[in-house]
């Protein structure tokens, strides 16, 4: 059971950590590199908590190991800010109030960001299906989809932010 | 939760993947979206000593046309089977119904291959596949062979896959003109496997039905074909008492589990109501 050197760009940075193959890629970035952003959550692959971009795309990070990103571009909430400017989604959820514990709201601003770059001028129902692997259980939706029209309305106006 | 250990291997092409099975045998698994093997590894329903990652192979990943013929690699994932221009136009039944397979992050990852390798009844992609005439090309120590979907589900998560082959490719033949199609799945929430579902793919000739494949899943070990229930409806004009005479003959071959989705009875009753809705919706569109 042989551990295995890795290197990851997490955030922009580049990781080189020996790991456990069994090790999963949340506790690799929550245990490994202290980014306690992603959380856990179910742990069984549905509420959506962990959910941080892989090589440009939505991955449940419980149900992923970390030896699998050898050489891949990883993206946590942590590097969605840019220098501090908050990122459209982390704005909208702001300005909207698409919060109120916090805990499915990192999961929930990855999988936005990243679908808004999947489709930027999304309907209501193509928001709701886009945001369906992600559980909340204390905001509700409503104001999850106003934080996300409200990022896509932002993003069309200032592209590239 | 964390899997129990095993070795990692990730090897580049097929016949690297298929040398390994060979060498490490019944102690390996192949590892493809992880979608359903890394949840059972969490629950130690399954503790393989070695894991081959089959993500690093390209040779697996892909749709193409083969004349008429659309080849999916295996490790073709459910979002890109949904973007696809080819299965659109060839086989629109399937990337239609992958978008009612689990949800976006877990469509990144799940493959069709593993979703029909994994032998789960739960899984959409084996009634799926026995509805569109499918066959899955299989590679192992003594080269390739292909074989058909129907008779390939053997029982829950039993299939015709020998532990030293890998599945390369899935195989369906584009769709006729004036075929229908539709599959109609009821599940308690997004992201959930069926209550019960049900796959038609039919085809028109005037006001007969001239083909019919009629799948079911999950309401029984394995996904089925409803073959009696074919019968009931081909060469035969689409009727109300037709229609009756199919869905009594699909509910009659269903044999579902007693889970937290429902008693048998309720789920028997339910295939019947996704029977009758796909056949409807197949027929309308078959015009
Ligand atoms: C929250 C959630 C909801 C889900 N909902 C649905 C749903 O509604 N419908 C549905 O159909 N599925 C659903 N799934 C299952 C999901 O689609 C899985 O991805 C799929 O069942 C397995 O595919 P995989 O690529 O992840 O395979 P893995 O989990 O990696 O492998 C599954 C099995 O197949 C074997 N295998 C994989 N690929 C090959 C190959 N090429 N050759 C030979 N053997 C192979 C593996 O060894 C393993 O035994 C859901 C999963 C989750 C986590
Ligand atoms: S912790 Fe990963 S989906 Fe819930
Ligand atoms: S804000 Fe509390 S779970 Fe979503």
């Amino acid at each position: 059971m042989a551990k295995k050197l890795i290197s990851v760009t997490v955030n922009g940075k580049l990781e080189e950590r020996a790991v456990e193959p069994r090790t999963l890629l949340i506790h690799f970035l929550r245990e490994e590199l202290n980014l306690t952003g992603a959380h856990i959550g179910c742990e069984t692959s549905h509420c959506g908590a962990c959910t941080v971009d892989v090589d440009g795309v939505s991955v449940k990070s419980c149900t992923h190991l970390a030896v699998q990103c050898d050489g891949a571009h990883v993206t946590t909430v942590e590097g969605l800010a840019n220098k501090g400017v908050l990122h459209a989604v982390q704005e909208g959820f702001y300005k909207e109030h698409g919060l109120q514990c916090g805990f499915c709201t990192p999961g929930m601003l990855m999988r936005a960001s990243n679908f808004l770059k999947e489709n930027p001028n999304p309907s209501e129902d193509e928001i709701r299906m886009g945001m369906s692997g992600n559980l909340c259980r204390c905001t509700g939706y409503q104001n999850i989809v106003k934080a996300v029209q409200y990022a896509a309305r932002k993003l069309q106006e200032a592209p590239a932010a | 939760m964390i899997p129990p250990k095993f070795d990692y291997h990730a090897p580049k092409s097929v016949a690297e993947a298929v040398a390994l099975l060979e060498q490490l045998g019944s102690e390996a698994k192949l590892l493809a979206g992880g979608h359903s093997l890394l949840p059972m590894m969490k629950l130690r329903f399954a503790q393989p000593e070695h894991l081959i990652d089959l993500n690093r192979i390209p040779e697996l990943r892909g749709i193409c046309l083969d004349g008429d013929t659309v080849v999916i690699g295996a490790m073709t994932v459910e979002n890109e089977l949904i973007a696809s221009e080819v299965l659109r136009e060839r086989v629109p039944l399937l990337g239609e119904a992958a978008r009612l397979i689990a949800d976006p992050q877990v469509r990144n990852r799940g493959t069709i291959g593993g979703d029909i390798a994994h032998g789960d009844p739960g899984n959409d992609h084996p009634a799926l596949s026995l509805v569109c005439d499918a066959q899955f090309v299989l590679q192992g120590p003594n080269g390739r062979r292909t074989v058909d979907a129907h008779g390939f589900f053997l029982g829950t998560y039993m299939t015709q896959l020998e532990e030293s082959e890998v599945m390369v490719a899935i195989r369906i033949p584009s769709f006729a003109t004036h075929s229908g199609w539709a599959y109609e799945k009821l599940k308690r929430k997004t992201g959930d496997w069926a209550t019960a579902g049900c796959a038609v793919v039919l085809r028109r000739s005037g006001d007969v039905v001239s083909h019919i494949r009629i799948g079911l899943t999950n309401v029984a070990p394995t996904a089925l074909r409803a073959e009696a229930a074919e019968q009931a409806l081909l060469g035969q004009p689409f009727t109300d008492e037709n229609i009756a005479r199919a869905v009594a003959a699909a509910i009659a071959i269903t044999d579902p589990a007693d889970d937290l989705r429902g008693d048998p009875e309720y789920k028997t009753a339910m295939a019947g109501v996704m029977v009758k809705r796909a056949l409807n919706t197949a027929w309308a569109r078959s015009a």
